[in-house]
This record gives structure tokens, sequence and C-alpha cells, in this order.
């Protein structure tokens, strides 16, 4: 009886430490962002009152709204295009399933195994010919089109009533109506779990901005939290606000939509 | 009858119309390039001036001995890291399974909140926290532990151990949510069943949960896996490589050769090569083996 109180005792001092490790870095960035460089040295804890100068320095010496906004239109631009295009192709392979169409996916899919390292090169080297460095539509083109967001579509059309389709087939509604009036919005959670995937995925883009955004005008947050550190001497106020700035789209996407961005990583399993 | 026939063959086309333009998508941006690299890995010259060169690039990348730092840099990551996470993983996955536990929604918010934040923001926070002058190192000091702050990134062990301790904290909430999803398929009997005959906690672990989920963990050790030897926003924000290249990855040292020193696209496609190769055989012994225990 005695033992198993005490397993249950150190049940909980386990979980407790463990919660507590995965927060307090993310804590810390938080509270560091509000003081000054000296205090956060000297291992201050507690909300200061540095928020206001530290922004202050960061935007003198940054473009952060720039970055910002760049940030949000590459990853809105990624988010809509991919769910368009993934979508349509998706429950195009499930609702007209046929030998070809099942071959094909698979060959798709074997773009999975690609890792970017790998193709990155060329990849930079064709969006320089088409003249489309420094630009959105350079950022987000080679990842509009990914066989993890197809098959996601696919498996979830696999879902999709044929009986609504053969109604609205005899009530005369085209193939395209019935795939926007009827498959989008019965779908919707799906959409939720995609874009909120697909919109993580391209704010934290780091490496493919790195190559392809050379201009100052065309600057991201990851690559501008990545200049906060380059410097001989660091402003850790100043670093860890821009830090916290690049991370609070996604943590609140995040803290509302916890189910849905779990679901969205275990749709790989399936 | 011919109607119907047409009106299907109709339907066929429409969605050929469906899926063309995401697989043409995928062609250009995955397939084509792919090709391009293969083909690039026997040309050499600077920049775009390029020509044949055969096999001089595999034969130049066999005596390169700062591949193979970064190869063996990624292994070394590879095999202390891994197993140590997806274990850490399994027991949190386990322990949060018990539908009776107290604050249960807290622990696995907090667990999985890690997933939540970009690569290269963690990794500029981690280098924050391990700097000399870093939070760290000040409680080691103050607490007596260590006479003199450690210089984390300065040294080649503690480096790696750096790295190590950032990709853990970072993935083990990301995989703990894969095996939580996998252990609510297994039936509780088998767990209350294992109880009444006596079974101690770890015994039901290692006998019931490590063998149920063996298909899940054989799939998070294969991402895990694919995402280590493509390592690159943490080795480069959080160590750049160093010191002397004892955490170069094997991505960054691409990295390097195509876009920081003068682009040797050739040399550095023969080494992507290397790449694509090591996730493909890696991912299909994991497979096999997987099949067989």
């Amino acid at each position: 009886m005695i033992r198993r109180r005490l397993a249950n005792v150190f049940k909980y001092v386990f979980l407790f430490a463990a919660a507590l490790l995965s927060i307090f870095p993310l804590l810390w960035m938080a509270v560091s962002a509000t003081n000054s460089s000296v205090d956060v040295v000297t291992g201050r804890l507690l909300p200061g009152t540095y928020l206001l100068e530290n922004f202050r320095k960061l935007a003198e010496t940054h473009n952060i709204g720039l970055a910002m906004w760049n940030s949000f239109r590459n990853a809105l631009a990624a988010t809509a295009a991919s769910l368009v295009v993934c979508s349509i192709a998706g429950y195009g392979f499930e609702i007209y399933y046929d030998k070809g169409k099942d071959f094909l996916m698979r060959i798709l899919l074997l773009s999975m195994m690609i890792p970017f390292a790998a193709i990155m090169i060329p990849l930079f080297m064709m969006v320089g010919k088409m003249g489309l460095l420094n630009t959105t539509t350079a950022f987000v083109l080679p990842t509009v089109s990914t066989a993890f967001l197809i098959f996601l579509f696919r498996q979830s059309a696999r879902y999709f009533p044929p009986d609504i389709i053969e109604a609205a087939r005899l009530e005369g509604m085209s193939e395209l109506g019935i795939f926007f009036r009827m498959y989008v919005p019965i779908m919707r959670s799906t959409y939720v779990t995609a874009g909120i995937i697909t919109f993580m995925n391209a704010w934290n883009n780091y490496l493919w901005p790195l190559i392809i955004m050379q201009s100052k005008d065309s600057i991201v947050m990851p690559l501008l939290i990545s200049n906060l550190i380059a410097g001989y001497v660091t402003d850790y106020g100043m670093v860890m606000l821009g830090v916290t700035l690049s991370v609070l789209p996604t943590v609140i996407i995040f803290l509302l939509l916890q189910n849905s961005f779990a679901e969205g990583i275990l749709s790989s399993m399936r | 009858m011919g109607q119907v026939l047409t009106l299907k063959r109709r339907q066929n086309l429409i969605g050929w119309l469906f899926i063309v333009p995401a697989s043409v998508l995928i062609f250009i941006f995955y397939f084509y390039p792919i090709v391009r690299a293969a083909l690039l890995s026997f040309q050499t010259g600077v920049g775009v001036n390029l020509q044949y060169a055969g096999l001089f690039n595999y034969q130049r990348l066999l005596a390169d001995n700062v591949l193979k730092t970064s190869i063996t840099n990624v292994f070394i990551f590879l095999i202390i890291q891994v197993p140590v996470m997806l274990t850490l993983a399994l027991i949190l996955a386990s322990l949060l399974n018990d539908p009776n536990l107290k604050f249960r929604g807290f622990f696995r918010t907090a667990l999985f909140l890690p997933c939540a934040t970009s690569l290269v923001s963690y990794a500029i926070v981690f280098r924050s926290l391990f700097a000399l002058d870093g939070l760290v190192n000040f409680v080691l000091t103050s607490l007596n532990i260590v006479e003199r702050p450690i210089n984390w990134i300065g040294n080649p062990w503690t480096a790696r151990a750096l790295i190590i301790i950032a990709l853990t904290w970072r993935w083990t909430g990301y995989n703990m949510v894969f095996y939580l999803a996998g252990l609510q398929n297994i039936d509780r009997s088998i767990y209350e069943a294992a109880l009444i005959d006596g079974a101690s906690g770890f015994t039901r672990f290692t006998r019931i949960t490590v063998p149920l989920l063996k298909p899940i963990i054989l799939l998070t050790s294969i991402m895990s896996t694919n995402g280590t030897l493509q390592l690159f926003d943490e080795t480069m924000n959080l160590t750049n490589g160093g010191p002397a290249n004892a955490t170069l990855s094997v991505s960054q040292y691409i990295y390097r050769l195509s876009f920081q020193y003068s682009p040797r696209f050739g040399y550095a496609a023969a080494i992507s090569f290397v790449i694509f190769v090591m996730v493909a055989v890696l991912s299909f012994i994991q497979m096999r083996v997987g099949d067989t225990r």
C-alpha cells in the first residue's frame, strides 16, 4: 500500500517536472522580453518594465513590421493556394477512383521521401531562371502541392456520403459545383486541420526563404530573428521580444485549436 | 446504355482535371528537381558555369573530411537523441493514458506546447539560456554546482549535448501525441487483467504497451530519423555548426557549399544525393526490422 502511494507521488512529481521543463523556456522568453539585457543575464524571472524600451530598440534596428507583414502574406498565400489545389485533387482521387488514378497517387506519395536539402539547389536555380527571387510566388510554389495534403483530403473524401453526390447530380449540379457547394462545407474540420498545418509550416519555414529572400524588402520573421543573434554583443531583452513576436501567432493558434493541431499531426499516421 | 457510358467517361475526365494541377506541380517541384540534382552531381564548376565531369564529385566526396565529420555528427545525434526522446515520450504517454490522472489536460497541453514554436525561435531561446552569461550558467554557478560558467557552445561535446537537449525538448511532446492516440486503441481490459494477475507497472509497460504500440513506434522512429538526417535550423542557429564543425549537419554543409562560399552546385548536389540515399535506406531498414521482430 505504501509502495503504491509512493509510486503515485513519484508519478506526479515526474509529470510536474516534465511539464515545467516543457513550459519554462517559453515562459522565460516571454518574461525576458519585458526585461533589460542586464536583468536577463542576472537571472531575473519576474516581468519587468522594459517592454517598450525593447520594442523601440528592435523597431529602430530591424524592420520588424515589414517582416511580420511579409511572413503573414507569404503564409496566407501558401495556405490558400495549398488548400484549393490539394483538396480538389484529394477529392478527385477518391470520388473518381480508377486504377490509373490510384497508380498516380502511389507515385505522388514517393515525393514524401525526397528531403528538401536534396532538391533545394535545383529549386533555387529554377526560381532564379524564372526571375522570381524575393517574391511570394517563389516562396509559395514548391509547397503548393504536397502529397501529404492530397492524401489527407483523399482520406476525408472517403467519408463523404455518395448519396449526396448522386442527389446533386440528379438535380443537375455540375461536378465542380458539387465539390464547392457540397464537399467543402461538409469537410470544414479537415480544412481547419490542413490549414493549421500548412500555415505553421509556411510561417516557420527558414531554409527556403534563407536562400531565395535576398533583398532587405523580402525579409521574413525566421530570417529576422536569426539575424538578431548575429552580432558580438547580444541584447537579450530585445532578442527575446523578437522571438516572442515570431512565435505569438503559432502559439495562439495552438492554444485555441489544440485538438485540430494534434489531429493534423496525427493524420500522417493514417 | 451508350449514354450511361459517355456520362461515366465524362465524369472520369473531370476527375482527371481535378487531379492534374496538383500532380503536375509535384512533378515540377519534387521529381524534376531530384532528377536535376542527379544530373548536377556529375558536373563541376562555379555558379551556373557547369561542365560534365563524370564521377569527379563522387571521388572528391569520398576524401572529404568535413563531409565525414558532418555525417558522424548527424549519426551521433541520431543514436543518442532518438532513443532517449522516444522512450521519454512513451513513458509520458502511458502515464497520461490513465483516465484517473489529475491535471491530465494541463500535462498534455504543457508537454505538447513546444510543438507550437518554430525551429529557429526555440534554437535562439536555447542559445540564450545556455549562453556563457545565460541563465543556466547563472543557476549552476550560484548553486556552486560548477565553479566557472560552462562554455556550452564552445566545446564539441557540450555543444552536441546542447543540440540533443534542445531537440528532445522540442520533439518529445510531438511523439507523445502519436503514442497517446495509439494507446486509445488498446482495450483497457487487457491492463485490468494484467493488474489482477499482479503485473507491475513496469511489466505492463514492457509486455503490453510497447508490443501493442510497435507499428507507431516504428513510424515515429522513421520520422525522427528522417528529421535528424535533415537537421538544419537548429545547428545553424544554436551552434552555427561549431565549434570546429563539431555540430555541423549534412544539410548545413550543403548550404555552406552552395550559398556561403563560392557556389559549388555540382559538388553540393552530389552530397544532397547522399542524404537522399541515406533517408531511403534507413527508412527501408527500419521497416524491415519492424516487420520481422
